[in-house]
């Protein structure tokens, strides 16, 4: 099912972050931050703290990695089984 | 208004052609500016609409895969030859939309000369311009952008201005010529430099889309592992040292001005090609057949040496001979002084007609001589074959040639010639007096040859008043 | 048959247009000037392209990215200008990329002078740039065949994707002779390969680059295989009253036509003697020299150089005869009579050695 996205949203594909913390250095909300955790190639990756992304996209641009951020702004309309998967 | 931004659609979605395991990351460190640039190009593409028609020149430095990302066009080549390379495929399909991506080595130091001038010669490419101030690739070494005092793997006390010489700033420079259209430099930093970054990679690649011109954007790029830095202090050092001396900002603009360029493709056909260069036949088909003279035996199959001044017309001389010879279907040759034989402002050419087919061009023993000055008759005379026959301009040249065994005929060509109303002529009479004493070319062969060889026509009265000249001389 | 007299220079650039050639990338230099010229005037009259590059480096590679257009392009320089493209022919024999590139040969090394020489048979016949790589090279000895052979190289260039030299020397650059010219060719890009700006071709990638090892084996040893093939099936040369021949003359280019006039002159004073002209250099005519080798006696190269061709025809005999050198350079040309000379002295050495046999 389609949903329109009452609030923004960013998803972080952990396995292509390679943890240079970019992202989070500029994000103006500071809504990110470094995993305790590493990826299968050893790196911490970036997490969405979960709450208050205004979607702004800054952070889009600031990451090197073609696909490790996706930002999902406020309006947008998106398949039920991706919003699921930021929970 | 797009609502998600997500990876763009010009990247491969997996990498294949990445010869290692890892299908999915970028072979870049953590944190390089190249990755940055990578999306935003792609990004434009996509929003441009154009990824079929883009080809990327990828260099040689960390940049040199760029097609393991780019769902499009490329072309790997050679160390700072983008440029050229991007000239070239852009001139022969000029519907492409061209992107050369280089870094400072591959840019500014070994490949300067070709970016200069692609940029003079106001190339319709986009050019980005990864300026990390290093050679990441190579492990760190000096860069043409290297700032005064920074250490690289090559400038280990610093970069010494009396030993290196200073930065160079690209981006003005660039701007200084007058066919680049579009000139910035941006930093691939924090997200207000981002944003000018993205509104720039867009024009550049826009710019070329709409058929104006060079675009050149300089992107201040961080190297983390080259600078030994972590990425987020990487890009403060940009933003507070790098751009003091490489001050961001647009340096030219005159895409609002600029007619925009339509590339059309002329079709041709065969008979059109045959036309445009001149092997269409028309002016050089055999129409004529000509009444040969009859020819004693001693004068067939001529080796013919000729040689005077430079500018008294010796080449075409032969040329001539050499043509009417064709006309007359002789096998024929002509080859000019060439090489050692050319000093001196003297000037020689060799020149056979044959009922056979010439195996050797060059005249090294002449069975005639036409020589129309003193060194000329002094340097071959003794060249000539015994029974050849020899040629001389006697109002120039002041002795006799000494051989008893040749025929010696003696032109006072340039008097002739100056009696006609011009020396220039003497060759010609030249002409009239070897072919009216031998017979081994008509006059009518002539007058044709030289129709086709003398591009300015009205000359050629004279010369043909010339050529009679001398063959009325010797009669 | 009609037939226009025209200038080596000059034919070589209708030779390539008429091939289908719609892009020359140049920059002057003595003796080749005259094709760039001959280029720049007409490229354009039949909608091709036609740059004057900042140097010959910069010139190969617009040349390399023409080619990889799929479009057919060439280029035209003289030895010094040629030292500076190697870069760009070894990328191109990398890429597999068919190009024409036409080389008329002058005095070397260093600046040396503009005369004609042949010292250039080491760096385009043996390759030149760096890596495993062989170029096909073309030896044209008349203005019929600058026209004729650049034509050809065209085809062979596409047909093997690789570079394709015409190697001429300053002679018969600037020789005047009459040509007859062949019938224009429309090719089509083959868009199997190359990058053209379209959907078609946007999944295509030029590149020299095979990173893993047993990828670049693999790569080096498919052109070699190539170039095998190109060694069995590209082989072209003149054999001139070679039959009952004991002295054999080999030379290419203007010492080829000098050497014709040697072997008419010494038959009529009853000497056995013949001509072989490799047409390819590269490939080179071995298995001709070695068949000649049967009846031959001695093998007398000339050459415009202090000997490099005579290399290649001392590995393809191996021992087997004898084999002769005489070389002039520096633009100094051997006069049939010169070589004669030469010759005579060798038939007489024979004659004295068989004497003291017996
Ligand atoms: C002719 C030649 N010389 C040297 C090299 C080695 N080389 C490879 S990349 C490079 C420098 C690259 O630096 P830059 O262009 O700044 O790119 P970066 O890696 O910094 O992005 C050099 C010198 C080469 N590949 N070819
Ligand atoms: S979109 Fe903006 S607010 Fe949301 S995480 Fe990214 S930078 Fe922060
Ligand atoms: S910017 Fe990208 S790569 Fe860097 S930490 Fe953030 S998500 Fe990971
Ligand atoms: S060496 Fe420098 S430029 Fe190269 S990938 Fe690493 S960080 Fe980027
Ligand atoms: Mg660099």
């Amino acid at each position: 099912m389609q949903i329109t996205l009452q609030k923004a949203f960013i998803k972080i594909n952990k396995e292509q972050c390679k943890g240079c913390t970019l992202c989070i250095e500029t994000c103006p909300v500071d809504v990110l931050k470094i995993s305790d955790k590493f990826n299968s190639r050893g790196y911490h990756y970036a997490e969405y703290t979960g709450d208050g992304c205004t979607g702004c996209g800054v952070c889009f641009y600031a990451c090197p990695e073609p696909g490790a951020i996706t930002v999902y702004k406020r309006g947008a309309i998106v398949d039920e089984e991706i919003l699921k998967s930021f929970n | 208004m797009t609502t998600i931004l997500k990876k763009p659609s010009t990247f491969y979605e997996v990498f294949t052609r990445k010869p290692d395991a890892d299908k999915i990351n970028t072979h870049y460190c953590p944190g390089c500016g190249h990755g940055k640039l990578h999306k935003l190009i792609a990004e434009a593409i996509e929003d441009l609409g154009i990824q079929d028609r883009v080809i990327i020149i990828n260099p040689v430095g960390c940049s040199v895969f760029l097609y393991y990302y780019f769902d499009t066009g490329h072309i790997q080549v050679a160390h700072g030859r983008a440029p050229a390379v991007a000239t070239g495929i852009k001139r022969v399909h000029p519907h492409s939309i061209v992107i050369s991506y280089q870094g400072d080595g591959d840019l500014a130091a070994i490949g300067g000369n070709e970016i200069l001038h692609a940029a003079n010669r106001g190339e319709h490419i986009t050019v980005f311009f990864v300026n990390n101030a290093i050679y990441g690739m190579t492990g760190g070494q000096m860069a043409p952008t290297t700032l005064p005092g920074m250490k690289t793997t090559t400038t280990p006390r610093g970069r010494d201005i009396h030993n290196e010489g200073y930065p160079l700033r690209m981006a003005e420079l660039i701007a200084t010529l007058d066919a680049p259209v579009y000139v910035e430099r941006v930093a691939l930093t924090d997200a207000k430099n981002m944003a000018k970054a993205r509104k720039a990679v867009r024009k550049a690649i826009q710019i070329q889309v709409e058929g104006k011109g060079f675009a050149f954007v300089e992107a201040l790029s961080t190297c983390p592992t080259g600078w030994g830095m972590n990425p987020p202090d990487a890009e403060k050092w940009i933003n507070e040292v790098m751009t003091k001396y490489f001050p961001l900002g647009v340096f030219k603009d005159i895409s609002d001005k600029v007619e925009p360029v339509k590339f059309e493709k002329k079709i041709l056909t065969a008979e059109d090609i045959k036309k445009a260069i001149g092997v269409n036949g028309s002016e050089v088909t055999q129409v004529k057949k000509y009444q040969r003279n009859t020819i004693a035996e001693k004068y067939k199959n001529p080796k013919i040496k000729i040689a005077g001044f430079g500018g008294q017309g010796i080449l075409l001389l032969g040329l001539v001979l050499a043509q009417a010879g064709m006309l007359e279907e002789y096998h024929v040759s002509w080859l000019p002084s060439y090489g050692p034989e050319m000093r001196g402002g003297t000037a020689n050419c060799h020149v056979n007609i044959s009922e056979s087919e010439i195996a050797s061009p060059l005249v090294s023993i002449p069975t005639v001589l036409i020589v129309m000055n003193r060194p000329s008759l002094e340097k071959f005379e003794g060249t000539v074959k015994p029974g050849g026959v020899i040629f001389y301009d006697n109002s120039l040249i002041d002795i006799e040639p000494s051989r008893k065994d040749v025929e010696v005929v003696a032109v006072p060509a340039t008097k002739i010639a100056d009696d006609l109303g011009s020396t220039k002529v003497a060759n010609m009479v030249m002409i009239g007096a070897y072919i009216g004493y031998t017979g081994i070319l008509t006059k009518e062969s002539i007058f044709d040859a030289l129709d086709i060889m003398v591009k300015r026509k009205e000359f050629n009265e004279l010369n043909r008043k010339a050529v009679e000249a001398g063959m009325e001389f010797v009669v | 048959m009609p037939k226009q007299l025209m200038k080596g220079n000059e034919a070589v650039v209708r030779g390539a247009i008429l091939a289908g050639c719609r892009a020359f990338f140049g920059y002057p230099i003595t003796p080749a000037s005259e094709i760039a010229e001959a280029a720049s005037l007409l490229m354009p009259e039949v909608g091709g392209v036609f740059i004057q590059a900042e140097s010959e480096v910069a010139a190969i590679n617009m040349l390399f990215g023409a080619a990889s257009g799929g479009v057919r392009a060439m280029t035209a320089s003289s030895s010094p200008g040629i030292s500076l493209m190697q870069e760009g022919v070894s990328y191109a024999a990398g890429a597999e990329l068919p190009m024409v590139i036409v080389d008329i040969m002058r005095g070397g090394p260093g600046l040396g002078n503009i005369a004609p020489e042949q010292g250039d048979y080491y760096q385009v016949v043996k390759g030149g740039g760096h890596g495993n790589y062989k170029v096909i090279v073309l030896a044209p000895n008349s203005v019929q065949e600058m026209c004729d052979l650049t034509y050809l190289a065209f085809d062979l260039a596409e047909k093997y994707r690789t570079p394709v030299y015409v190697l001429a020397d300053g002679f018969i650059g600037q020789m005047v002779e009459p040509v007859e010219f062949p019938e224009p060719k429309l090719p089509q890009i083959d868009k199997t390969w190359c990058v053209d700006g379209t959907a078609e071709t946007r999944h295509n990638l030029i590149t020299s680059i095979y990173l893993a090892p047993e990828e670049l084996e693999q790569h080096n040893l498919k052109l070699k295989k190539k170039y095998e093939r190109i060694k069995r099936e590209e082989v072209r040369y003149e054999a001139y009253k070679v039959d009952d021949a004991e002295v054999i003359l080999i030379g290419y280019g203007i010492v080829s036509r000098i050497l014709k006039s040697v072997v008419d002159t010494m038959r009529e004073d009853g000497y056995k003697i013949g001509l072989l002209r490799p047409i390819t250099l590269f490939p080179f005519p071995e298995e001709k020299i070695r068949d000649l080798a049967k009846t031959a006696q001695i093998f007398f190269v000339v050459e415009l150089s202090t000997g490099q061709m005579v290399d290649d025809v001392k590995l393809a005999l191996n021992g087997m005869r004898e084999v002769k050198f005489y070389g002039r350079c520096g633009g100094m040309v051997p006069s049939a009579e010169e070589i004669i000379e030469q010759v005579k002295s060798v038939f007489e050495e024979t004659e004295k050695e068989i004497e003291h046999q017996r």
